[in-house]
């Protein structure tokens, strides 16, 4: 039971009436963050599996996404610091247990990493493209020699940015909603659907599409798998998540969860995919941006409900 | 050495003069505090009963948002209070997202703020400025690994409850019922 509560004289800014300290840039970031991550994920892999020739979108044109995606991530946690010009201390320590310190080393790498990644790319982009000063291609040429090296790295990274996307809400017990260990394979599988359906976006290969459609509708599946074992946890689960989870079984949240996360994010795009593969004409931008959208809708949707949860009053 | 507080919800008349006291002490910004009090109310008429409660950090021996700070601003000293330095504070809000009693908020200036046991009076020797201004005198402060401190001496006493045990910080403010 909830206690009926007046509190005094206690009226601060994003705290009262309910905590609201993390504005739009947040779920912004986990979305952009999660997006990056699935493109260098698969461009690293089919660089390791060797399908450079058969995969190009994946492994190199849509790699040029993932450094604006995350400079543009970078940005936007930037501004919703509070206390902004000490961000650099950040980089003064590593805290093993706060996610949030991985999330900001993490970051550290994989964005330069991104860079050269794309960078080694410019000139199959641009024929008769050279690099001045001539050092540069002088490392480029040692980066392309190394690539596979750099490419496992690149994988690794990539989890560990995707996987940090949930877990940075995950850590936070006080927020019934988020406080599951669920939260960060689901927000890796939703980035890396969301990379997935870049690549198919961008895609002028049929085979390649063909392959990528595949793999989205996997991870719309395990997606969904992850999302109805979230809501049994939380209904097993004590009675303040069993509140979080009224706010989507009936609550505030039911309609923009179930109707654009779930089904305009997710199924539909899946049975579009489905149709498509079946030899529908189906332009791919509408499932590719639907699956977009939705994940960014999912992240905005958990950063907000999670907050209105809470232990007391 | 571990500080705590006992607050006798028996005795408290819930008249605010703990959050003025700590209003000037700690020069908190105006519309901004470091405690409250908290009025709840159980059942209906006539059967009705009435809680009042000073509230504040709960300085727990689990403490979320030290482990949540990736700058490691927020740190625990002795007596296991927690404190936040301002000047290694980002202002990233992971600490605020982790704290069960919402005892944190962002100060004007950016950085996180938040109840500090007033470390500065107790290391003179003196209480907090929240206990030695109560006039029902319903607030105890010290140290529980000395038998003889008075809030020691409460927990012994009575009965007592803490707020939202179940997320699991234990907290060191106690509310004896």
């Amino acid at each position: 039971m909830k206690e009926e509560l007046i509190i005094s004289g206690r009226n601060i800014p994003y705290i009262d009436p309910h905590l609201n300290i993390w504005h739009w840039p947040i779920p912004a970031y986990l979305f952009l963050g999660g997006l990056a991550a699935g493109l260098l994920f698969f461009a690293g892999l089919y660089t390791l599996m060797g399908k450079e020739k058969q995969l190009p979108t994946a492994v190199k044109w849509a790699t040029f996404v993932a450094p604006f995606a995350l400079v543009l991530g970078l940005f936007f946690l930037f501004i919703d610091l509070k206390h902004q010009w000490y961000f650099w201390r950040l980089y003064l320590t590593f805290r093993i247990e706060s996610p949030m310190s991985w999330g900001a080393w993490v970051l550290m790498a994989i964005t330069p990493l991104s860079f050269v990644w794309a960078a080694t790319y410019i000139k199959e982009l641009i024929p008769g493209f050279v690099w001045k000063p001539a050092f540069l291609n002088r490392m480029e040429a040692w980066f392309i020699n190394n690539r596979r090296f750099f490419a496992s790295i690149m994988v690794f990274l990539a989890l560990v940015l995707g996987i940090y996307t949930g877990i940075l809400l995950s850590a936070f017990n006080a927020r019934p909603l988020w406080n599951t260990a669920l939260l960060g394979p689901l927000f890796l599988v939703s980035g890396m659907s969301t990379g997935a359906a870049v690549i198919l976006w961008m895609s002028k290969d049929a085979q390649e599409r063909h392959l990528f459609a595949r793999i989205d509708l996997v991870l719309i599946a395990i997606e969904l798998f992850f999302i109805i074992h979230l809501f049994m946890g939380f209904m097993a689960g004590p009675e303040v998540q069993q509140d979080a989870a009224q706010l989507f079984l009936g609550g505030r949240y039911t309609w923009a969860f179930w109707g654009l996360v779930v089904g305009a994010g997710l199924v539909v795009p899946a049975l579009l995919e489905i149709l498509k593969l079946r030899g529908l004409k189906i332009p791919v931008a509408i499932p590719a941006l639907l699956i977009i959208l939705g994940g960014l809708i999912f992240r905005i949707i958990m950063v907000e409900a999670g907050e209105a949860t809470r232990y007391l009053y | 050495m571990r500080y705590a507080m006992a607050i006798d919800t028996k005795k408290c008349v819930g008249c605010s003069d703990c959050v003025v006291a700590c209003q000037l002490e700690n020069n908190v910004p105006s519309g901004y505090c470091r405690d409250w009090v908290t009025e709840t109310v159980h059942g209906s008429y006539p059967n009705i009963e009435m809680e009042l409660r000073s509230e504040r950090c709960n300085h727990c021996d689990n403490a979320p948002c030290v482990r949540c700070c990736p700058t490691g601003a927020s740190h625990i000293v002795e007596g296991g209070v927690v404190l936040v330095t301002p000047n290694m504070c980002i202002g990233c809000g992971a600490c605020i997202e982790s704290c069960p009693y919402d005892a944190r908020f962002s100060h004007p200036d950016g950085h996180v703020d938040k109840c500090t046991f007033c470390i500065h009076r107790v290391r003179k020797g003196l209480q907090p400025a929240c206990v030695s201004v109560c006039p029902t005198k319903c607030m105890y402060f010290g140290d529980l690994d000395d038998p003889s401190s008075e809030v020691s001496k409460m927990l012994r006493t009575r009965q007592y409850k803490v707020l939202a045990p179940e997320a699991g910080t234990k907290p060191q403010v106690y509310y004896l019922v």
